[in-house]
């Protein structure tokens, strides 16, 4: 039994305490071990996924004692491939918090970040649905105090609307566990889908209340409408590093719904068939099409780009709703590429927001730096709507390509398609009253009182090339990738290797006549 | 007993909710202390009602009562009352900062 699979969840949970306890008046220290962690993070994913690459379930039973009566760690091709983006994710958003000082607006903002990653990975590790409660909560107490860092009363204002519905989707979490325990006896997620194949299919009012209620946890967590209201000004408000961040945990949520909606409900399940389906793709197209109308809507950068990531997930979970096996690899690809696409653009609003009053759209004179940022806006813009060249357009391609013999290919291409035109509408009118119409004011008057802004910091700006150049590497290397994605969906729609990993991998307890 | 813990849990769900809708801060987090009650008692009816049983399973006992939603329910408390002193700090703060109470948005705020 390798122990390296518990290394994502450990590392950031001693380094936390220990920058708040030996490095705590030491913005130096913490950024160094900080960033440190976070590069052995990604050394660390990075073998992981490697390891899991070939087909093999990594087990791993925490205090040796066997599924399903201990707690097991699990590292398929899907978990360790979203732990890997998670890691890297994290290194840029960390340097960009490094480089713009975002970190030392207020206090702590490393330990809570090494606390969220922590959260975030065990999630994505984790084998066990109560497990999976646990590692929310801890990623959710961690951003709560991440996205009121550096303070101000809008931000508390919205971060109070956050945690309130956070915690109410918290509670509904533990509602449907509740009900999912009554039903099977068990809430490893392995031994729950041997379960409930047994489930008596005249019986199945208490299984299919489980199984919508889980579904209406992840949909929050996805921020699928009508559950969605929550992230636009959470994410607007929250400093633009942590809003970065917190682009990986719509995609916690895409994940949960993958993992659970293939491996214990699956589409062929009798006791819940078309459950998921007929309610989960009109929500995620009507996500797409809110996400993409917002974009033109919004009068404010920053909550543009909040739409932009409501339409990003409508178009993932578009994808996932289909539940075929060309759907989920199309679902993954577009993962990928939103969680950095929407990274980026949230880290360039903080460029443009430098020196600037406020992020209204409208033209106010042009800043140092200005050139540059306008640059990456345009990239990101273009990955975002899914334009040629980039990654996007592969993406929604794929989706498209995976829709196309379903009975319902011709409502997604409309919806995507058409959603599609008004977010390059949306992104290019914000583009160009933002950079363009700034260009043909007049220069402000000289005014000798005035401090002079300064251009954002070199490093500021290698963090968002970085997680640009990501998505280049994304879109140049998309045949691998695709391949990939499609070995990871292969993978999910034969659970049997994987449950038969976690249930007869011996342990402590296996065998009750030794007398352990 | 069955219906006096079901109607108990019921009860707490619908005044939780009914308070969770106030749209103010105070009662939005008693609303959401309700519905953490209701549902601590639900996760703990989850493992069936036993009475007078112990939480242990040996060879020859006639009756127990599932240990494992006793200990589900333990997290899930000390979880809630954690996150219930999270909401409350930060909503102290909100309220201190702004001199307003209300969890939505203003509406003045958006127009402008």
């Amino acid at each position: 039994m390798t122990h390296w699979i518990i290394a994502p969840v450990i590392l950031p949970a001693i380094l936390a305490p220990f920058i708040v306890l030996a490095a705590r008046y030491h913005i130096g220290i913490q950024r160094v071990f900080s960033v440190a962690g976070v590069m052995a993070l990604i050394a660390v994913a990075a073998g992981l996924a490697w390891t899991a690459s070939d087909g093999t379930i990594i087990l791993y039973q925490l205090g040796d004692w066997a599924a399903p009566f201990g707690i097991v760690l699990v590292g398929d091709r899907l978990s360790t491939l979203m732990v890997l983006l998670t890691a890297v994710l994290a290194l840029f958003v960390l340097l960009y918090a490094i480089g713009s000082g975002w970190d030392d607006r207020g206090r702590h903002f490393h330990a809570l970040f090494q606390f969220q990653l922590m959260g975030i990975m065990g999630a994505f590790l984790t084998g066990d649905l109560f497990n999976l409660f646990v590692f929310f909560e801890v990623l959710l107490i961690a951003s709560y105090g991440l996205m009121i860092h550096a303070g101000g009363n809008a931000r508390l204002r919205a971060g109070v609307q956050y945690v309130l519905f956070n915690l109410l989707g918290s509670t509904l979490f533990l509602f449907a566990l509740g009900a999912l325990y009554a039903e099977t006896g068990t809430l490893n997620m392995a031994d729950v889908a041997q379960r409930v194949a047994l489930v008596d299919p005249s019986e199945t009012v208490g299984i299919r209340l489980a199984a919508v209620l889980l579904l209406l946890v992840f949909a929050i967590k996805a921020a699928v409408v009508p559950l969605h209201f929550w992230l636009p000004s959470s994410y607007a408000e929250a400093p633009a590093p942590v809003a970065a961040l917190f682009a990986i945990m719509t995609k916690v949520g895409a994940y949960a719904i993958i993992r659970v909606y293939t491996m214990i409900f699956h589409p062929e399940l009798e006791v819940t068939a078309g459950l998921q389906t007929a309610w989960l793709l009109p929500a995620a197209m009507i996500s797409l099409a809110i996400g993409m109308i917002g974009i033109l809507a919004a009068k404010h950068l920053d909550r543009l780009v909040a739409f932009a990531v409501i339409g990003s997930m409508g178009m993932v979970m578009v994808a996932i709703s289909m539940f075929t096996q060309t759907s989920i690899t199309a679902a993954l690809y577009y993962t990928v590429h939103s969680t950095l696409a929407a990274a980026a653009l949230f880290l360039i609003v903080d460029l443009v927001g430098t020196g600037r009053a406020d992020l209204k759209l409208t033209a106010q004179p042009t800043l140092p730096g200005a050139a540059l940022t306008s640059a990456l806006f345009m990239v990101a813009a273009i990955a975002m709507a899914g334009l040629p060249p980039l990654s996007g357009f592969v993406g929604k391609l794929l989706i498209l390509d995976a829709a196309f013999p379903t009975s319902t290919a011709a409502w997604i291409w409309a919806v995507v398609l058409i959603s599609s035109l008004i977010a390059v509408v949306g992104f290019s009118r914000a583009g160009s009253v933002l950079f363009w119409k700034a260009k043909s004011l007049p220069p402000p008057e000289e005014d000798p009182e005035a401090e002079t802004t300064a251009a954002p910091a070199v490093l500021s700006y290698c963090a968002v090339g970085g997680l640009l150049t990501m998505l280049v590497a994304h879109t140049v290397f998309a045949g691998p990738a695709t391949a990939y994605m499609a070995s990871i969906s292969q993978q999910l729609f034969n659970p049997e290797p994987y449950i038969s990993t976690v249930l007869e991998t011996p342990g402590k307890l296996s065998k009750p006549t030794e007398g352990h | 007993m069955e219906l006096l813990v079901a109607s108990g849990i019921g009860i707490l769900t619908a005044g939780g909710i009914y308070l969770v809708l106030r749209l103010r801060t105070f009662p939005v987090i008693l609303g959401i202390s309700l519905l953490t009650y209701a549902v601590n008692v639900f996760l703990f009816a989850s493992g069936r009602l036993a009475i007078g049983a112990a939480p242990v399973l040996i060879d020859g006992a006639e009756r127990y009562t599932d240990p494992l939603p006793q200990a589900l329910v333990l997290t899930a408390i000390v979880i809630s009352f954690g996150m219930t002193a999270v909401v409350v700090m930060i909503a102290l703060g909100a309220f201190l900062g702004s001199d307003d109470d209300h969890v939505d948005d203003p509406a003045a705020e958006d127009a402008t």
